[in-house]
């Protein structure tokens, strides 16, 4: 085969052009495993860092433990009962206002608003979820905390309720997209049969789409509780921080991640205390790697049965 | 130039050239391209079967089938697009010019360099008409400003395009009607000098007028290309091309000269396609 | 017939109360900060440094460090988001080793902002020896901001027709060639507007660079990368939690809120105009 282009003066390339496509496609495989490799990396960093932790401390009482005093006098202990119980209260309190929320918005922008509302709707919903957690912090102590202490007549606002209210407001948006495109997802002859078969509007939100989309609608959830649980600055700021066990909604709860976030300014590095918060990090990033990798499998199970 | 022994007229009657066929494809002019016992799978579907074809030097050949049938998985293989989706497997040869295109010391480069192809929806790149036509000369390393030139005029010339523009090589080449677009793209395909033209239905998404111009255009480019066009339009493949392949299901059922396959197929198939009775 | 309208109406008006009430808590939010914020906010406390234990004066120095680290968060997060976006779109087949780069992107983009932090410390701070500094903080940042660029950018890459890609090879064009002259020069926009967002929001966190480099309180500018530094978030953090004089700094609080927010808004709506005019310029 004669090639044409060889006729005429060309460049002559400086390396052969095979060898550099491979190389060139080398260089982007490499760049495309960077995120595998910082996963890994986290993984493994927070492993190594922990492990010198469980020198002093018996894992199992660092598991079951119900005392969180690394700085005593007496005995240092380190349990992380009080923590896990404080994450699980405000993310609850959170899932309970948000998912109710986030799922009636999603229906009303995906099924219900005309087009104009939704284009406006929409960008309202990214803004919320472009507010740094810092601010919504803020405001959880200068305007929940005192509308909070009102209603239930406590000396201050900061507590679980408080957490749940703020970590609502920082799971909603993701709640709301990612259910929204669930719903959208759902084929429209299933709308349609139902709508033929002489359903409202309504039933056919409530018993055809909402249930058709309901995997979708679990995964936003559980990407929404896994945003919860790992959100640092809202609980730090606004839920009084107490590091002993929580008696109440009402009362002051510490988070692993607020835990983290207070005391890791204040120890000495390549302590037993240093590593025993960074075995709370790897607790709190496993905890948070389950949720998301159940949520992902739940989406990717959903895709698949939609194409 | 090949001499016809009794050995490979057999062999041409049994891959599709009736005797007629045979006689002047193989004596009076050079085979460009063989197609032979060539597979083509995506995945698990085994897209194409078995396809023996020979193709000669200056002549169009249309290829014809209903939709589905892999008449253009078929014409991609010519220049190895497909490389470009996953999961494909090849099976048999495809040689242009003796050489076999799936040979790994073959550079794929050079050969699209060597096999133009139009696609079935004019794709101009949103770069000015000259830049256009420029583009496959500037990345095959061309960068002498005169020689651009003159060939970025000569191809529109080729595309029966250049008194239509000629003032506004400038422009966006989004600018022009559906069927300008459609001979731009052919005037890109003409500026690297191939030899071998392949058209994937270019004329479906045109209006009669703008689809004449671009037949017309077929019958001066065969002068100097061999050209493979796939074609839904059975009028289309009639009136352009001097041979017609009918495939169906993934297999060649008949391959002739085009006045054959319209007025005396060989098969009642071909024969229940081509008058409409299927489609 | 009219049980069902009712329910209806209910119905209806249940998913409208849902909208309201997350519409009102954007409402409450913008509004308490923009009303208490604006009087704090004046051209001397965009431009002063802070006085007087941070009672009075400016915040000069945590808009500059905010703006230092955004930077390095960006040389980070920009060019390697839009590497692997790359190979994930243009190179990269059905594979295994692919699923496992989705999976590690999607589950970086769920790792908690306090983990990062953590990784922060251990990588940038102590074993590179960076110490707690802008570009310690930064790497933390853009490492966290790396899979929302690779989305963005993976996004933009998708948005190019496959024609372009497939004509440009049918003239011979290397597939490096076809990506460079015929693919990148569509997607850019796109990419650096998905990037904009994503630095928007690491601009605004705080949990990253608590312990990489965040100073409480620096009366002067950085000099140098491997300086400490102020930043809008962690300084907001501070005024509102770790002040000895907490309601005395309550309007510095708010306006550094306020700042801190209209600067998330302008880096949005800069990156949504420069969406829209891109998508103009292609329409044409």
């Amino acid at each position: 085969m004669t090639v044409v282009a060889a006729q005429y003066n060309r460049r002559r390339p400086w390396i052969n052009p095979k060898i550099k496509e491979k190389l060139i496609h080398g260089f982007f495989f490499a760049n495309g495993m960077i995120s595998v490799l910082a996963l890994l990396g986290i993984f493994a960093l927070l492993t190594m860092t922990s492990i010198p932790a469980f020198r002093e401390i018996n894992i199992g009482s660092f598991l079951t433990g119900f005392e969180w005093n690394p700085t005593s006098y007496v005995k240092e202990q380190y349990g992380i009962v009080p923590m896990l119980v404080s994450t699980l209260m405000v993310t609850v309190g959170a899932l309970l206002i948000a998912i109710p929320l986030g799922i009636g918005t999603a229906a009303y922008l995906s099924d219900v608003a005309s087009p104009k509302v939704r284009e406006i709707a929409k960008p309202i919903v990214e803004i919320l979820a472009g507010i740094p957690s810092v601010v919504i912090g803020f405001l959880g102590i200068v305007l929940v905390g005192p509308i909070l202490s009102k209603i239930f007549h406590t000396h201050n606002g900061l507590n679980a309720i408080n957490g749940s209210v703020l970590l609502a407001v920082m799971a909603l948006p993701t709640i709301i997209s990612i259910s929204e495109d669930a719903l959208k997802n759902v084929p429209s002859s299933y709308e349609q049969a139902s709508l033929a078969l002489g359903a409202s509007k309504w039933q056919t939100i409530a018993r055809v789409k909402i249930p058709a989309a309901l995997s979708g609608i679990i995964a936003a959830c559980m990407l929404g509780m896994g945003r919860a649980v790992g959100e640092t600055m809202t609980v730090l700021m606004a839920t009084g921080c107490a590091p002993a066990m929580p008696k109440s909604m009402l009362g002051p709860v510490r988070t692993l991640t607020s835990s983290i976030a207070i005391e890791l300014g204040e120890v000495a590095y390549n302590t037993t205390h240093y590593y025993a918060l960074f075995a709370l990090g790897l607790v709190l990033f496993l905890i948070t790697f389950f949720i998301n990798m159940i949520s992902d499998i739940i989406l990717h199970k959903y895709e698949k049965v939609n194409r | 130039m090949t001499i016809a022994t009794e050995k490979n007229k057999v062999q041409l009657k049994s891959i599709g050239f009736s005797d007629r066929a045979y006689g002047r494809s193989v004596e009076e002019n050079k085979i460009k391209i063989v197609v032979e016992d060539f597979n083509f799978f995506y995945g698990k579907t085994h897209a194409l079967k078995n396809i023996n074809m020979k193709i000669r030097s200056n002549a169009v050949v249309g290829i014809i089938g209903p939709s589905g049938c892999g008449k253009s998985t078929f014409l991609r293989c010519f220049n190895r697009m497909n490389d470009t989706i996953n999961n494909i497997r090849y099976q048999g040869d495809i040689s242009v010019d003796g050489n076999n295109i799936f040979d790994k010391d073959l550079d794929v480069v050079d050969l699209r360099r060597n096999v133009g192809m139009v696609f079935q929806k004019s794709n101009p790149f949103p770069k000015s008409i000259f830049e256009n036509v420029a583009y496959g000369l500037k990345i095959n390393g061309i960068n002498d400003k005169d020689f651009i030139q003159e060939r970025v005029e000569k191809s529109l010339k080729d595309a029966a395009l250049w008194s239509e523009i000629k003032d506004r090589l400038n422009e966006s080449a989004f600018s022009l009607s559906g069927g300008q677009q459609q001979r731009l793209c052919i005037a890109r395909a003409l500026a690297v000098e191939p030899e071998i033209l392949l058209l994937d239905e270019p004329a479906s998404a045109l209006d009669p007028i703008a689809t004449g111009k671009i037949e017309e255009l077929i019958h001066e480019l065969k002068k100097k290309y061999t050209i493979v066009i796939v074609t839904h339009n059975m009028q289309q493949a009639a009136r352009v091309s001097d041979y017609t392949a009918f495939f169906m299901l993934g297999e060649l059922v008949e391959y002739d000269f085009t006045n054959k396959i319209f007025t005396n197929p060989l098969k009642k198939i071909t024969e229940d396609y081509v008058t409409g009775r299927f489609g | 017939m009219k049980k069902k309208s009712v329910s209806q109406a209910i119905g209806f008006g249940l998913l409208r109360f849902c909208i309201i009430v997350v519409l009102m808590i954007l409402v409450v939010i913008l509004y308490d900060i923009f009303s208490k914020g604006k009087e704090a906010v004046s051209w001397e406390f965009l431009s002063a440094m802070p006085r007087n234990g941070m009672t009075e004066g400016g915040i000069l120095p945590a808009i500059v460090g905010t703006f230092l680290v955004t930077v390095i968060t960006a040389i980070l997060a920009i060019p390697l988001g839009m590497g692997c976006a790359i190979y994930l779109n243009e190179y990269a087949s059905h594979g295994k080793i692919t699923r496992l780069i989705r999976m590690s992107i999607r589950n970086l983009s769920g790792v908690p902002s306090i983990v990062y932090g953590l990784f922060g410390v251990v990588l940038f701070v102590q074993l590179m020896k960076l110490d707690t500094s802008i570009l310690a903080s930064g790497l933390t940042l853009g490492l966290m901001t790396l899979p929302w660029t690779i989305t963005a950018s993976e996004e933009a890459l998708k948005g190019v027709p496959r024609a372009y890609r497939e004509g440009s090879l049918a003239l011979g064009a290397t597939k490096w060639q076809a990506i460079r002259t015929n693919v990148l020069p569509y997607a850019i926009p796109g990419m650096l507007t998905g990037a904009i967002l994503g630095l928007a929001r690491a601009a605004g966190e705080t949990a990253p660079i608590l312990f990489t480099g965040a100073a409480f309180s620096l009366p002067f500018l950085p000099k140098s990368l491997s300086d400490q530094f102020m930043a809008l978030p962690y300084h907001l953090y501070i005024m509102a939690t770790q002040h000895h004089a907490i309601e005395k700094v309550r309007p510095i609080a708010y306006g550094t809120a306020l700042v801190l927010i209209a600067l998330i808004f302008c880096m949005n709506f800069f990156a949504v105009v420069l969406r829209y005019k891109l998508r103009k310029v292609k329409v044409e």
